[in-house]
This record gives structure tokens, sequence and C-alpha cells, in this order.
């Protein structure tokens, strides 16, 4: 009996696309779990910069809470009005979670694991991001309430400005590295806290502090960039509570607006991982071979990435919200001709040393 | 075999289903008892007024077009940049040709007004007329019956 099922197991394990599966399950449950640490994370920090405790009635410290929150999000009545699109209401949570997870395709979360080894790696984080954008103008639109709809307009407008500078970063990684695969990237980088690109890459010493100011820069403008990807505050317009209730989606109820928030928490870990293989090293070890290896290298990626998404939860409790003229404002005449100034200097840089 | 990108589509399933399971899960649980009221939309609270779809501001137009033309560009500059370290000086020369060209509708833009979002200045219409109007025939029915 016991032999049958090693078989069964060693027969299901020797097909490609079962394996192929399996491996892509894991960031799955990566994702489910970090979400529920998330959330938990930002209710306290948020509480304790306000001078609050925030909940402590479910568990050690409601512990527990994030966990009871989602059995009440799945118990909830889910209702769809009247008058909405009920196709696009249906199908909208569906292509905002899809296009947030296929981007943990390309994150390389340890030295031996990344979902699909694809030479455009970064690229396809962008386009991904796209998806995103398209299932929010859905919701936006569907929903047959004002408020939805400005707030999805608002979401793509934001969204797609600060595509560019996203873009832009990526480009200028591009040339330093010369590859797009994020794999390949964090390789470059490896070897210690002194190779990461924030601080030059691994140069000789001369070269490094001339690109230092420019991937310095960089790296802040892909920081701000990321912030308003994933529409959170002082980038919060699309579901600005104060002008708009809800955003697009004021209309969902139950799993279903359980799902954008996934999908939201699941996009600010793709940010914070984007940002974490181009400029801060990604899984390597700060420390050079002391502390790396495979195992380590999943430790090291998530622990930057969780102290990038902490950094977030910090300006969104610390800044007010911008008003939309001034979104505007920073995305396309401060970001934008920044990182063209950027663009140059590292080009003359780079050809100025070989 | 499978690709790499058969495998993001295999991601791309799994997100679906990931959504499906969940509000499977959910309508397996959840009670469903709707009346009018409750599937009345809610907007804020207030019964709805006019239609939702709104005619909605031009900027989101222009802001989608120069997205258009920038993004396009960016998608020229990644392949320049892969081999970047591998052209040399002549790779900086014919990009700051092309970052050139596109600078220039950049500062067309900018200085045309588009990348800002202000508001308009209204504008108020004004009667030129040759007839002389007297105070009171400019008021409404309702202002002169007082």
């Amino acid at each position: 009996m016991i032999e049958t099922v090693q078989q069964f197991i060693l027969a299901l394990l020797a097909n490609e696309l079962v394996v192929a599966v399996i491996l892509s399950v894991l960031p799955l449950v990566f994702v489910i779990i970090y979400t529920l640490v998330v959330l938990y994370t930002e209710m306290k920090v948020a509480a304790h910069i306000q001078d609050r405790v925030a909940y402590m009635m479910t568990g050690w410290h409601g512990i527990l809470q994030p966990i009871a929150d989602m059995i009440k999000l799945l118990l909830k009545e889910d209702i769809i009005p009247e008058k909405a699109d009920r196709i696009l209401f249906r199908v909208a949570p569906y292509v905002t979670f899809a296009g947030s997870y296929a981007a943990f395709a390309v994150l390389p979360f340890t030295s031996i694991y990344i979902g699909a080894n694809i030479h455009l790696g970064a690229f396809f984080l962008i386009a991904s991001g796209s998806i995103v954008v398209v299932g929010i103008l859905m919701a936006g639109w569907s929903s047959n309430n004002k408020w939805s709809l400005l707030g999805g307009l608002r979401s793509a407008a934001q969204m797609v400005s600060y595509e560019i500078p996203t873009a832009l970063a990526l480009v200028i990684v591009a040339m330093i590295t010369g590859s797009l695969n994020l794999q390949e990237i964090t390789k470059f980088q490896d070897g210690g806290i002194h190779n990461w690109l924030i601080f030059g890459g691994p140069f000789p010493l001369k070269t490094k502090l001339l690109l230092l100011p420019f991937t310095l820069i960089t790296f802040i403008i892909l920081f701000v960039a990321s912030i308003a990807e994933v529409n959170r505050t002082p980038f919060d317009l699309p579901e600005a509570e104060s002008e708009l209730v809800q955003g697009f989606f004021t209309e969902y109820s139950g799993l279903r607006f359980a799902m954008f928030y996934l999908s939201e928490y699941a996009n600010l870990f793709v940010v914070s991982a984007l940002s974490v293989s181009l400029f801060l090293g990604g899984w390597s070890s700060p420390f050079g071979s002391v502390l790396s290896g495979p195992v380590w290298g999943i430790f090291w990626f998530v622990s930057k990435a969780y102290v990038l998404v902490l950094l977030q939860i910090w300006v969104r409790w610390t800044l007010p919200r911008l008003r939309v003229d001034q979104l505007m404002y920073v995305s396309w005449k401060v970001l934008t001709p920044w990182l063209f100034v950027c663009l140059l200097a590292v080009g003359a840089i780079l050809v100025s040393v070989e | 075999m499978l690709t790499e990108f058969g495998k993001i589509f295999i991601f791309f399933l799994l997100g679906i289903g990931l959504v499906a399971a969940g509000l499977v899960t959910a309508w397996l649980l959840r009670p469903a008892r709707p009346y009018p009221e409750k599937r009345a939309t809610y907007e804020c609270g207030e019964e709805p007024i006019g239609s939702p779809w709104v005619r909605l501001n031009v900027r989101f137009y222009i802001i989608a077009l120069i997205f258009l033309i920038f993004d396009v560009e960016v998608v020229f500059l990644f392949p320049w940049a892969l081999v970047y370290r591998n052209l040399g000086l002549f790779g900086l020369f014919e990009m700051v040709v092309f970052l050139g060209i596109l600078f220039v509708g950049y500062a067309y833009v900018w200085a045309k007004g588009d990348l800002s979002w202000d508001k308009p200045t209204p504008q108020i219409p004004t009667l030129h007329s040759r007839v002389h109007f007297s105070e009171g025939d400019l008021q409404t029915p309702s202002e002169q019956r007082r």
C-alpha cells in the first residue's frame, strides 16, 4: 500500500506540468500568510503612530484578528446592485487578483526558485500591473455609481502616470546590469551590501562613487512611484474616503470586497520586491558569503521586502493625501525629468568608464 | 514542452482559481436574502440622482494620450538599454538624439499646460447689445412679481 502511494507520488513528480503547478502554488500560500501578517502589522503600526493600541481582544494582543476578519468577510452576504453591469461586476475581482498574482511569477524568491525564468522579467511585471488597472476600471464602470466611476478613472490615470517613472527606473537598471531578468539582476549585485545597486553596484571605487548619487535618486523615485502604483496614501485618491466613499469598490461586499484588498496587499509586496531585487540585492546576503544560501535567500528577500512594506505603512499614516493636480505635478514634472537626467548621466558615466 | 511563458499562464490560472475557490466557499456559507432596498445602489447612503455614467473631465484622455506616447518611447528604450554597454559612445549619441526629439514634444506639452491639472478659469458671458436695458428688464419674472 505504502509502496503504491510512493510510486504514485513519484509518477506525479515525473510529470513536468504537476511540478510546475506545485511550484506556482507556493507563492499563493505565501501571499495569503503574508497578507494576514501585513494586515495585522498595518493596524498595529497605525494605532501606535496615533497613540492607540488597536485590537487587543482576539488572542494575544489581537493576533487572531485578521483571521476573524477573514471569516467575517466569508460569511457576509454578497450583494450585486440591481442596476450594476452584472458580468463586468463579477469579472472585475478575478482580473484584478489574477493580474497581481501573475507578477509573482517573475520574482526571484531565492537563488534556486523563480516561477518563470523569462528574460523580460521586470518588463512583464509592469505589464501585469496594467492588467490590474483594467480590473479596477471594470469595477468602477460596472458599479453604476458616480464615485466608483470617478475612483476607477482616477486610479487608471494615476497608475498609468506613475508607470512612466517605474519603467524609466527599470531602463536605468537595465543599462547598468544589461538584463531585465530579476534573477540575473540579483546575481549581478551578489556578494555583500557594497555591491547593491543603491550603493553604485559592483564596480571599481571611482565608477561606484560617480554612479552612487544617480542610483540613489533612481531608487527613491522608484519607491515614490511604487507607493502611487498601489494606490496608498499619500496617493490614495482612487479610494479617498472623504470624497469618493470607498472609491472603485464602494458597491462590493463580502468576499468580492476582500479580493480587492487581497490584490492591493499582493501588489504592495510585488512593488516592494521589485525595488528590493533591482536596488537592494534581492535574495543576496548583506554580509557577502556569510549567512547566504538558498534558505537564507528566502529570509533575506522576504525581510527586505517587509522592511519596505513597513516603510510604506509608515508613510501612509504620516502624510496627508495629495490633490489630483499635485499628483500629476509630482509624476510628470518632478519624477520624469529627474529620471531623464539620471538616464543620461548614467549613460555618460558608463561610456566614459569603458 | 512547458515553456516559461506557460508557467506564467499557470500563475494566471491559479490567481483566477483562488478567487473562484474563495467565492464558491463563500457562496456555500453565506446567507442570501436580498430585498429591493438592499439591492439598490449604495453610492453614499442617499438615493442616487441622475445617471451614474457622468460626463468626464477631458484631462483623463489627455493624460492617457501622453502616457501612450511615453510608454511607446520607453518600449524603444529597453532594447537599447540591454545592449548599451556594448554600444559605447555610439549608443549614447543615438539615444541623445532620440530623447532630444522626445524632449521637444515633452517641452511643448508642458508649455501648453496639458501636464497640469489646474481648474479652467470660468468665463462669465457678458451681453453686448445696442438696445438699452433698464434695471428691471434683466430680472426674472419671479423677481419682478416680488
